[in-house]
């Protein structure tokens, strides 16, 4: 490891040792003492039955059920500890490996498969999960995301200390803080004052470009420039990602304005499942995170203190089996849309080149039923 | 009806639409204490507040991007873009967020976003103030793209773009902004407050229509060369052909329907617009008179536009700019066919 720049481990906030010990942060250690052992417990299982659909998903694209997938192995914790921190006041916009924090919002995870298996580009409803659609071109949503912001503060959503203050969480990764798009988003909150906490996963690759490609000091240092307080967590300690996340919301809500959070944490999998690291990383570096695996470091504390029983680990065992057997059914069950529902929802409003290409595409299409009468 | 200049007749549109909903707010940069570069929005952030009249950073994309954000929690952004050729830090979030977003989110999110662009040439500006790219926006599915002509067309089709729920960019031709019309401000405003509003505004916005009627040749025209094209038709009627001019108003989508009904009976079609010819709107028109009126075509469709060349110095300006001299000469061209 480097000591300094964007790969260090300098000024990381942590409360879980990798090798399972809890510690305290003179700072953030507070926001995370509402975490009993119950909560740690539902903490860990949603992390087990993320990584287990995480891998299924990842199957079925190689027995060629799914286009593509995006596997999020190894950010568990950075996305299950910031999810849970939200409550229903808040809006999140994630990028497209958000999928742990999906399942905090209440996504039913098999439904995230509709955009891989290429059904649709959108696959929940936004306003009843609090949750963003995905956005694939990268940092273009921290805009949305900024303006909703803006919006929250107009509607008097923020700093009046009730449940119903709110702020946005926006997810990107390291790749996406070279982007204008989100150096305009910090711009435009911070001179606003806009609720919304940025979330950097520095997951240390933008698909095989090491993030020593994208700056030349630790993320969360950019938010200085912007104004912007900020924040570097182990983003593999499922505590610390909670407690940060909790004070940067707390923040966010109160009207303060905006938060950077980075979360350092590694993409234990591939870019997408048509990446091949092997290419750009060794092995050694795949080992040496390996041992700092987020759900093991979590396992290995909750069973320490005696919080996690062999029928606890069992029981997410088999609802992780029993979520990639409904995933797999689901996904197969699904059929092809039908053509015409291309034309759908290009406009609101009735749009005459539309209306002309669907009826000129129905017509073609009867043509070959016509001929098939007469034959 | 009150006289107003084109600029006056979009500055008294958006004033109306802001009383009208209070969820229409303005972003751009200098639209504020300035009123715009070019005074559009003149006396709205006195009236209205810097909250609803915000001075942005200076990023086209920042400008858009956020105006999104806004619209997907109810408001009605109004974004000017400065001039035309500064759209394009804007154009990611313009044709893959913007236009697309009602359609990944099948139909749960509608952006009922507003660009305003001064554009078009004609004023002896430097590099990028002269541009007209609405063959771009209007080649993205998703987005409206409509030009008004006149100041009664400005001061309606300001308002029936803001209450449309489709993305729009309202493209204002800026060396018209000084010219004079009579505006009649009680039509819109009965359209904007009956039944369906948003569904007649959008349908009426998106027409083209007969601005002058004829019998020989059908010349097409919006925004920055409608005048130019009733110029050109007043010196061939004088000369004894009798040119029918067509105000398309929107280039997205393309009133060609409007266009054929008068092809259909002249045979003959002259388009012109300060984009270039080359891929431009006039192209697609060609092609849809082409495919739809062949068989009553006495001469090939004609195009006379910007070449396919960088917006030149000022100086070189009225010879890239189509001129009465070369609409006239294309008229010719297709009665001697």
């Amino acid at each position: 490891m480097s000591t300094h720049g964007p790969l260090s481990e300098e000024g990381l906030v942590r409360l879980l040792s990798h090798t399972g010990e809890r510690l305290d942060h003179p700072d953030f250690g507070r926001y995370a003492s509402e975490l009993d052992a119950a909560r740690l417990r539902r903490m860990w299982h949603d992390m087990t039955v993320v990584r287990a659909f995480d891998q299924e998903a990842t199957s079925l694209q190689r027995q060629g059920e799914l286009g593509l997938w995006v596997q999020a192995v190894g950010q568990e914790a950075a996305q299950i500890g910031s999810g849970h921190a939200l409550r229903s006041s808040d809006f999140v916009f994630p990028s497209y490996r958000e999928h742990g924090v999906a399942h905090t919002r209440g996504v039913d995870l098999p439904e995230i498969l509709r955009i891989f298996r290429g059904l649709q580009h959108g696959a929940w409803d936004p306003a009843a999960h609090g949750f963003h659609l995905y956005t694939l071109v990268i940092g273009a949503h921290a805009l949305h995301a900024t303006g909703y912001a803006m919006a929250m503060a107009r509607d008097g959503l923020v700093g009046t200390g009730q449940e119903t203050d709110g702020a946005v969480v926006c997810y990107f990764g390291d790749g996406a803080t070279s982007q204008g798009d989100v150096n305009e988003a910090l711009t435009f909150a911070a001179v606003n004052d806009a609720p919304i906490v940025f979330f950097v996963q520095n997951n240390q690759f933008a698909i095989s470009e090491s993030t020593t490609r994208q700056s030349r000091v630790p993320l969360a240092q950019r938010g200085a420039g912007f104004g912007v307080p900020s924040v570097r967590v182990d983003g593999n300690d499922v505590i610390a990602s909670y407690a940060v996340t909790q004070w940067a919301l707390q923040h966010a809500r109160s009207g303060a304005g905006p938060v950077l959070i980075e979360a350092f944490t590694y993409r234990m999998g591939a870019h997408t499942t048509s990446d091949d690291p092997t290419r750009y990383r060794s092995h050694a570096d795949e080992a040496y995170w390996a041992e700092r695996d987020p759900i093991a470091r979590l396992e290995t504390y909750l069973r320490g203190i005696g919080e996690l029983s062999d029928e606890a680990v069992e029981a997410a065992r088999a609802e992780a089996k029993e979520l990639g057997r409904r995933t797999r059914e689901t996904v197969k069950a699904w059929g092809r849309p039908e053509t015409a529902t291309m034309f759908d929802h290009v406009y609101a409003e009735p749009h005459a080149t539309v209306a002309a290409e669907r009826a000129w595409f129905s017509r073609y299409e009867r043509s070959f039923a016509d001929q098939g009468a007469h034959a | 009806m009150t006289t107003m200049t084109m600029a006056g007749a979009i500055n008294r549109g958006l004033r109306a639409a802001m009383e009208r909903d209070p969820k229409v707010l303005l972003m751009g940069e200098d639209i504020g204490q300035l009123g715009g570069v070019f005074r559009v929005t003149d006396g709205l952030w006195k009236d209205f507040g810097g909250d609803r009249v915000m001075d942005t950073p200076l990023a086209e994309s920042g400008i858009v991007g956020t105006a999104i954000g806004m619209a997907m929690r109810g408001y009605r952004p109004v974004v000017e873009i400065q001039f035309d050729g500064f759209i394009f830090p804007a154009y990611n979030q313009i044709t893959t967020q913007l236009a697309k977003m009602h359609y990944r989110s099948q139909g749960m999110i509608t952006l009922p976003v507003v660009i305003r662009v001064p554009f078009a040439g004609g004023i002896g500006a430097v590099e990028h103030h002269s541009e007209s790219p609405e063959a771009l926006f209007a080649h993205t599915a998703g987005l409206r793209v409509v030009s008004p002509a006149t100041p009664q067309d400005a001061f309606d089709m300001i308002q029936q773009a803001i209450a449309s729920p489709d993305p729009v960019l309202f493209l204002e031709p800026k060396a018209r902004y000084w010219d004079k019309g009579e505006v009649d401000e009680s039509r819109v405003a009965a359209q904007l407050e009956g039944e369906h509003a948003a569904s007649a505004a959008t349908a009426e916005m998106s027409r083209g229509r007969v601005a002058r009627e004829g019998s020989d040749v059908t010349l097409v025209a919006y925004g920055p060369t409608m005048r130019l094209a009733l110029q050109a038709a007043e010196v061939a009627g004088a000369d004894g052909t009798s040119v029918e001019v067509i105000d398309l108003r929107s280039v997205s989508p393309l009133d060609s329907d409007t266009v054929l009904r008068s092809a259909k009976r002249t045979g003959r079609v002259v388009i012109v617009h300060e984009a270039p010819t080359a891929f431009g709107p006039g192209a697609e028109l060609s092609a849809r008179v082409t495919e739809q009126a062949f068989f009553h075509l006495h001469a090939p469709v004609l195009r006379v536009g910007g070449f396919h060349a960088p917006y030149p110095g000022s100086k070189l300006e009225h010879d890239y700019l189509p001129s009465l001299d070369r609409v006239l000469d294309a008229v010719d061209r297709v009665m001697t066919h």
